[in-house]
């Protein structure tokens, strides 16, 4: 039964939960917000919320959005998910200026460093790319066709990542492996060069970035798994730098001590504008743990874990810009049962100290003090106050979706035996 | 290994186990998630434990020797057995995704190991997926053989995509593969033997190896006649379809 689920990508209800996800222009021109079906962008130069403008045949996203990602000059944003749609938005006129339609769900998207190609992964490991033409004057696109570039044997991919340099395309998968790919002159004749593999990380990989190093053009890789810790890698020769076990730090941050197996698996990750730091979301801690990377000794260590006081906030994503010294982050879900306010998230920053001086504290921004203030987290949240309750609730919605959307079934014996019997394929010849 | 089994399961007058108490599901789906271990890493392949008598495991001076040749859905291990005396000083490994077959396997190069002392020290078996799991088995450019003999057909349109030639997978074997190393498919199925020959024709990193190239390859006779399945087409005079491509540089 489950292989056949997997066939046909029909997936048990419960793991339809979908997290809000946050990006961050690069300038910090704007901050999005997926949550469910809706794309919420509020615009930081204008101080007004943003109405997305969708021309295409299928306009605006029908199911939960997996993924958003702005492009690296900020020209483009895209959102896709599990309706299967790919959208290129023009950060100028907030217009669809592409619709890809996809044959799977989308699990993850990039964008090309020059911004003229998109890529987006599928739930059964195929990347395609397809080109994003942001020079083109702001016009409504025809639909556009996507080709496939490279592939994890049917495993969902997670994340996908250029390097700083342009020359990989790095892709994570829920069986452990990153994949490091030499990106063709033309990448629709497909990707077939593989650099290397990063394996080392034993449960799925969550999330990938990259710190951004004048010593390492190609890039410093950190990766974040359901294995509780953070890697570095080295892109050219897949080779381990180092591993930061964070399970310890966490367990100390986690104050109630009630869940009896608490899980420390990281759901997202980020880098910072000063180069060195790293921000990580852990599924088990109400704030932000803060990783040091000391590119020279090619190390990482743990800085320090950034609490969120009075709420129950656990992060789902993160975002930074490029230019900002601020951390955004968001919590939410998509089809949260047994509340009436479905689509909600809630928004927080944390201001990063520019250097790592050890003196200097990073410091959680009151919602009077995020830029845009109210009216930002008015239309990013969905609404001004959320109540605690929603969010625990979240928290555990989430969790459940992510084991079983992530982690490997182990059955008994006698279980897949069962399972062997009751196939779908086996069925048909008896 | 094996005086712990029972003789029944082996044949008495051969020594070697007895293929009908290893028969399996003919066919194996490999989309379904793994019960079996899977190194996280080639450097966490335990040599010792499949070439116990070139690794010792209390040795030492590290054996630097890697497997090169691979046979993948190797099957009842024909394939393996025939190479090992062929290229005794290189180290190959069979892969294959069903658990009984793998256990025979395993009991017939024990069995070979005993009775021809210090041959077939060179071969062993894994069960694992191969199309998904081959990154976790070698290195870049490690191997220099890689064997897909008389592979599931797999027909139907919708599941082409489990066909271990395809376009995505050559990409993987071309990691694997060492630039000048050679992968071999047989079929008798004409139009899986087509679907490879296309898939090899079309990637950049492979080219066809020439008519007297294939002549002069002493392995390329073994494809026919040495595995099981080759045996049973060959039998019922069945044709078979082979493509045989070199893995190259891509051309930039
Ligand atoms: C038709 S048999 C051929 C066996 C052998 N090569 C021969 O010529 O006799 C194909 C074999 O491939 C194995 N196989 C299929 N998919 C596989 C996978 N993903 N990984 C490893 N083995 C696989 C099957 O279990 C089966 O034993």
């Amino acid at each position: 039964m489950g292989d056949a689920q997997m066939e046909e990508g029909d997936n048990p209800r419960e793991i339809e939960v979908s997290p809000a996800f946050i990006a961050v222009h690069p300038a910090q021109r704007s901050v999005a917000v997926a949550v469910g079906s809706d794309l919420r962008v509020y615009d930081l130069t204008g101080d007004c919320p943003v109405s997305l403008v969708d021309d295409s045949a299928k306009p605006f996203h029908s199911d939960s959005i997996r993924a958003i990602r702005y492009g690296a000059s900020g020209k483009l944003l895209v959102s896709a998910g599990d309706d299967k749609l790919v959208k290129i938005w023009s950060t100028d006129s907030w217009l669809c200026i592409g619709s890809v339609c996809c044959e799977k769900r989308v699990s993850s998207v990039a964008v090309s460093n020059d911004g003229l190609f998109v890529c987006f992964a599928d739930k059964f490991g195929v990347v395609w790319v397809v080109s994003s033409k942001e020079n083109v004057e702001n016009q409504a696109l025809p639909d556009k066709k996507a080709a496939p570039i490279l592939a994890h044997y049917c495993s969902i991919i997670t994340s996908l990542e250029f390097s700083p340099d342009g020359r990989f395309i790095v892709s994570a998968d829920r069986d452990y492996k990153i994949r490091v790919t030499v990106v063709p002159k033309n990448p629709l004749d497909g990707a077939h060069e593989i650099q290397t593999f990063c394996l080392g990380h034993s449960e799925y990989v969550s999330c990938l970035d990259f710190i951004h190093s004048p010593d390492y053009p190609h890039g410093l890789l950190v990766s974040g798994s359901g294995d509780s810790t953070v890697r570095l890698w080295d892109v050219t020769s897949g080779s381990l730098l180092d591993t930061c076990e964070i399970g310890a730090k966490a367990e100390l941050s986690v104050t109630d001590g009630l869940e009896e197996e608490p899980c420390h698996a990281i759901t997202d990750l980020c880098t910072c504008s000063n180069g060195t730091s790293i921000a990580l979301a852990v599924q088990s801690l109400k704030g932000i743990m803060l990783l040091n990377c000391n590119p020279s000794a090619k190390t990482l260590s743990i800085a320090k874990v950034v609490l969120i006081e009075g709420e129950t906030l656990i992060p789902t994503s993160l975002g930074t810009s490029l230019s900002e010294g601020l951390l955004w982050m968001v919590t939410g879900i998509s089809k949260l049962q047994g509340f009436n306010h479905s689509s909600l998230a809630r928004v927080r920053a944390v201001s990063l100290p520019e250097d790592n001086g050890q003196d200097a504290e990073p410091v959680l921004l009151r919602d009077d003090e995020i830029p845009g203030g109210q009216k930002l987290l008015e239309r990013l949240q969905g609404s001004v106050s959320i109540g605690n309750d929603v969010f625990l609730a979240a928290a555990e919605a989430l969790k459940t979706a992510m084991r079983s959307l992530l982690i490997k079934k182990q059955y008994s014996a006698e279980k897949r035996e069962f399972r062997k019997r009751t196939r779908n394929d086996r069925k048909l010849k008896n | 290994m094996i005086e712990k089994e029972t003789t029944s399961t082996f044949n008495k007058s051969t020594g070697l186990p007895r293929k009908r108490f290893y028969r399996a599901r003919a066919h194996s789906n490999p989309l379904s998630d793994s019960h079996f271990p899977v190194p996280l890493s080639p450097s966490q392949f335990d040599y010792s434990l499949h070439y116990p008598q070139l690794f010792p495991a209390s040795s030492d001076d590290d054996n630097p020797k890697r497997i090169q040749f691979a046979d993948i859905g190797c099957g009842f291990g024909g394939l393996l057995v025939a190479l090992s005396t062929l290229f005794p000083d290189k180290l190959m490994i069979g892969m294959e995704i069903r658990d009984k077959v793998t256990e025979y396997v395993k009991e017939r190069i024990s069995a070979l190991r005993t009775t021809n002392p210090s041959q077939y020290q060179n071969i062993s078996v894994v069960r694992t997926n191969s199309m998904k799991y081959i990154p976790n088995y070698f290195e870049k450019g490690q191997l220099m053989k890689m064997f897909f003999l008389f592979p599931d057909p797999h027909f139907k349109e919708k599941n082409h995509r489990r066909r271990v030639i395809s376009p995505h997978l050559l990409d993987e074997y071309a990691y694997t593969l060492a630039v000048g190393g050679i992968i071999y498919t047989i079929t008798d199925v004409e139009e899986l033997g087509e679907w490879m020959k296309g898939c090899l024709e079309n990637h950049p990193m492979f080219e066809a190896l020439t008519e007297e190239e294939l002549e002069n390859d002493p392995v390329v006779k073994l494809l026919t006649s040495a595995t099981e399945e080759g045996q049973k087409v060959a039998r019922n005079g069945g044709q078979t379809f082979q493509a045989i491509y070199r893995r190259i540089a891509p051309s930039l």
